[in-house]
C-alpha cells in the first residue's frame, strides 16, 4: 500500500511539479515544471527518488500535509521552519512523518518556493508525460486546496546519495543574458540600460514570468511584432518597457520583442528572489 | 545574425535559433522542411520546433552555431496544396459578429458561410492556449480587424476571424476576434489524453464545411 497525503493547509499556492513537459511547445503547451529545478532534484536525491520525481512546490507561506501512512519527506528550496506535529524537524534533510502526524512547512524565511519531496514521489496522473501543474494552460492537477488528497508512489529501496549543500536565496539576482533575438528593436541606449541599471523584482511576478520594476527600455521601432516562438528565460519587453523574464509556465508564442535570453541555470535563483530583490542583467 | 537569401537566423539564448522568413508562405515551407529532415533523421537534435507567423523557433539545440551554418544552405521547396493531413471541421455560421463581417466583406450575412468554406485553410502556428491554431488561407480582401473591445468570454467552439487568421476556440477564454460561427463539438480540438493531443498541429490542412442544423432542432 502506498501513502496518501491530506492537505491540511494548502498555503498561498502549492502545486505538483516535476521536470515538466517537453516537445509540445508547437501546440501551445509550456514546459512547466519546478521553477527551482536544482532544489527539486536535491530533495529527491536525499530520499533515493528519481531526481525528476514529482514534488510539491509551495509559495511563500508553505503548506501542511497529513500522511495516512508513515512517510519520509524532505523540505528544501526556500528556507522555512519545519515541524512534525508541532515539534521542530530538519529542513533540507530527510524527516520521518508518522501516519496521521502533520508535516508543517512554514512561511519562507528566505527565498520564495519551498519543495516538499516524499519518498516514492507524488503520484498524481501524468498529463502529456508530466505531473506538473501548468498555470498558464491549465494542464495537470489543480493547485492544492485544503482537504485535497495527494497520492504518493512506492518508495525505492535505494540508499540516498550524499547531497551537495543547498544554495541560499540571492541577496541580489544577477542574470547573465545573451542579446537577441530582437535586440535590434531597441535603441542602443536601451541595451545599455538593460545591462547597467538595477531593477527590482515586482510583486506581479508569478510562475509565468519574473516581472521587474525599473527604468523602461525604449524601443527603436514602433512596429508590431508578429507572433513568434519564445524560449524559457526570454526577456520580453511589453509596452510599458519593463523587462519580464519568462519562467516555466510562459506562453510558447508571443507578440512583444524579446531583447535577450537569460541562461537557464540562472532561473533557479530567479525563482527564489523575493519581491524587491535587486536584479541586474549582465552580458555573458 | 546570419542572413542567407531570404532567411535570417537570430540567436535566442545558448540553445535556440529563431529563423525568420519573409512571409507566411516561406515560413510554412521552411517549417515543412524542418519536419521532413527530422523524419528522415538528418536534422541535428532539436527539442522544440515552434512556428510563428513569420518565424520558426528551433529550441533545445546542443550546437546552435553549427545548425545555423547548416540550414543556410538548405533547398526549401514550396508547400504543395495537398501536403499535410486534412481535417474537416463542421461549423454552423451563426456567430454574433456575422453581420459585421458580412458588411466588411460586402456580402449578405447568409453568404459568409459560402465564402469562408470556399477557401482551403492551413494551420500556420499554435499558441494562446493549448489546441488554439492560427489558420491561414483567407485572401487579403477577406481579412478583418479584431473587435475594438475584446469579449471577456468567448465560448468554446467559437469560429473566429482576426487579420489573416481563422481559428476555433478550443475552450472558453477572453478574446478579441470576430465570431462568425460555432463548431458544435469542440471537445475534439484538444484532448490531452489522446495522442496527438491537438487536432490541429502546424501544417495541418483544414476544410470547413457547413454543419447540419443543431440536433433536436432547438434554438
Amino acid at each position: 500500500m502506498t501513502a496518501r497525503l491530506t492537505t491540511v493547509r494548502s498555503g498561498a499556492l502549492t502545486t505538483v511539479q516535476d521536470s515538466g513537459r517537453r516537445g509540445h511547445a508547437h501546440l501551445g503547451v509550456p514546459r512547466s515544471g519546478a521553477l527551482d529545478a536544482p532544489a527539486m532534484r536535491l530533495a529527491n536525491r536525499l530520499l533515493g527518488n528519481d531526481p525528476d520525481a514529482a514534488v510539491l512546490e509551495t509559495t511563500l507561506t508553505g503548506c501542511a500535509l497529513r500522511p495516512d501512512r508513515a512517510i519520509s519527506a524532505v523540505v528544501g528550496g526556500a528556507h522555512c521552519p519545519v515541524t512534525v506535529d508541532g515539534r521542530p524537524a530538519a529542513w533540507g534533510a530527510p524527516v520521518r512523518v508518522p501516519a496521521g502526524a502533520v508535516l508543517n512547512v512554514g512561511t519562507a524565511t528566505a527565498g520564495v518556493r519551498s519543495y516538499v519531496a516524499v519518498a516514492g514521489g507524488i503520484a498524481t496522473e501524468p498529463v502529456l508525460g508530466s505531473r506538473s501543474t501548468d498555470l498558464l494552460s491549465g494542464l495537470g492537477p489543480e493547485p492544492l486546496r485544503d482537504g485535497d488528497v495527494v497520492p504518493v508512489g512506492l518508495p525505492r529501496s535505494v540508499t540516498p546519495s550524499v547531497a551537495a549543500p543547498w544554495p541560499g536565496p540571492p541577496a541580489e539576482l544577477v542574470l547573465p543574458v545573451r542579446l537577441g533575438p530582437r535586440a535590434d528593436w531597441f535603441a542602443p541606449a536601451a541595451l545599455r540600460t538593460l545591462t547597467s541599471a538595477t531593477y527590482r523584482v515586482s510583486p506581479h511576478s508569478n510562475r509565468i514570468g519574473l516581472r521587474t520594476e525599473g527604468p523602461p527600455l525604449e524601443r527603436a521601432s514602433t512596429g508590431e511584432l508578429a507572433s513568434e516562438g519564445v524560449v524559457l528565460g526570454a526577456v520580453q519587453v511589453p509596452p510599458d518597457g519593463r523587462p519580464v523574464v519568462f519562467l516555466h509556465d510562459h506562453p510558447t508564442t508571443g507578440g512583444y520583442p524579446v531583447v535577450a535570453v537569460v541562461a537557464e541555470p540562472s532561473l533557479a535563483a530567479a525563482a527564489q528572489a523575493a519581491v524587491g530583490t535587486p536584479v541586474r542583467f549582465t552580458l555573458g | 545574425m546570419t542572413e542567407s537569401r531570404s532567411l535570417t537566423v537570430r540567436p535566442a539564448g545558448r540553445h535556440a535559433l529563431l529563423v525568420e522568413l519573409p512571409d507566411a508562405e516561406s515560413t510554412a515551407a521552411f517549417h515543412a522542411e524542418v519536419l521532413r529532415r527530422r523524419a528522415a533523421g538528418t536534422l541535428p537534435p532539436v527539442e522544440e520546433i515552434v512556428p510563428g507567423a513569420r518565424t520558426v523557433l528551433l529550441d533545445g539545440v546542443p550546437d546552435p552555431d553549427a545548425l545555423a551554418r547548416g540550414l543556410t544552405g538548405w533547398e526549401v521547396p514550396r508547400v504543395a496544396d495537398d501536403d499535410g493531413d486534412l481535417v474537416e471541421i463542421a461549423v454552423r455560421y451563426d456567430g454574433p459578429d456575422l453581420a459585421d463581417v458580412a458588411a466588411a466583406w460586402g456580402v449578405a450575412p447568409e453568404e459568409v458561410a459560402a465564402r469562408h468554406t470556399a477557401h482551403a485553410h492551413r494551420v500556420a502556428f499554435c499558441g494562446f492556449a493549448p489546441g488554439f491554431a492560427y489558420l491561414t488561407g483567407l485572401p487579403a480582401e477577406l481579412h478583418v480587424p479584431r473587435r475594438a473591445t475584446p469579449r471577456t468570454r468567448v465560448p468554446a467552439g467559437a469560429l473566429a476571424l482576426a487579420g489573416p487568421y481563422s481559428a476555433v476556440y478550443p475552450r472558453s477564454t477572453p478574446g478579441g476576434w470576430q465570431l462568425i460561427g460555432t463548431m458544435p463539438d469542440p471537445g475534439s480540438l484538444w484532448d490531452p489524453t489522446r495522442e496527438p493531443a491537438a487536432l490541429l498541429a502546424p501544417g495541418t490542412r483544414v476544410r470547413f464545411v457547413t454543419a447540419d442544423a443543431a440536433p433536436g432542432g432547438t434554438g
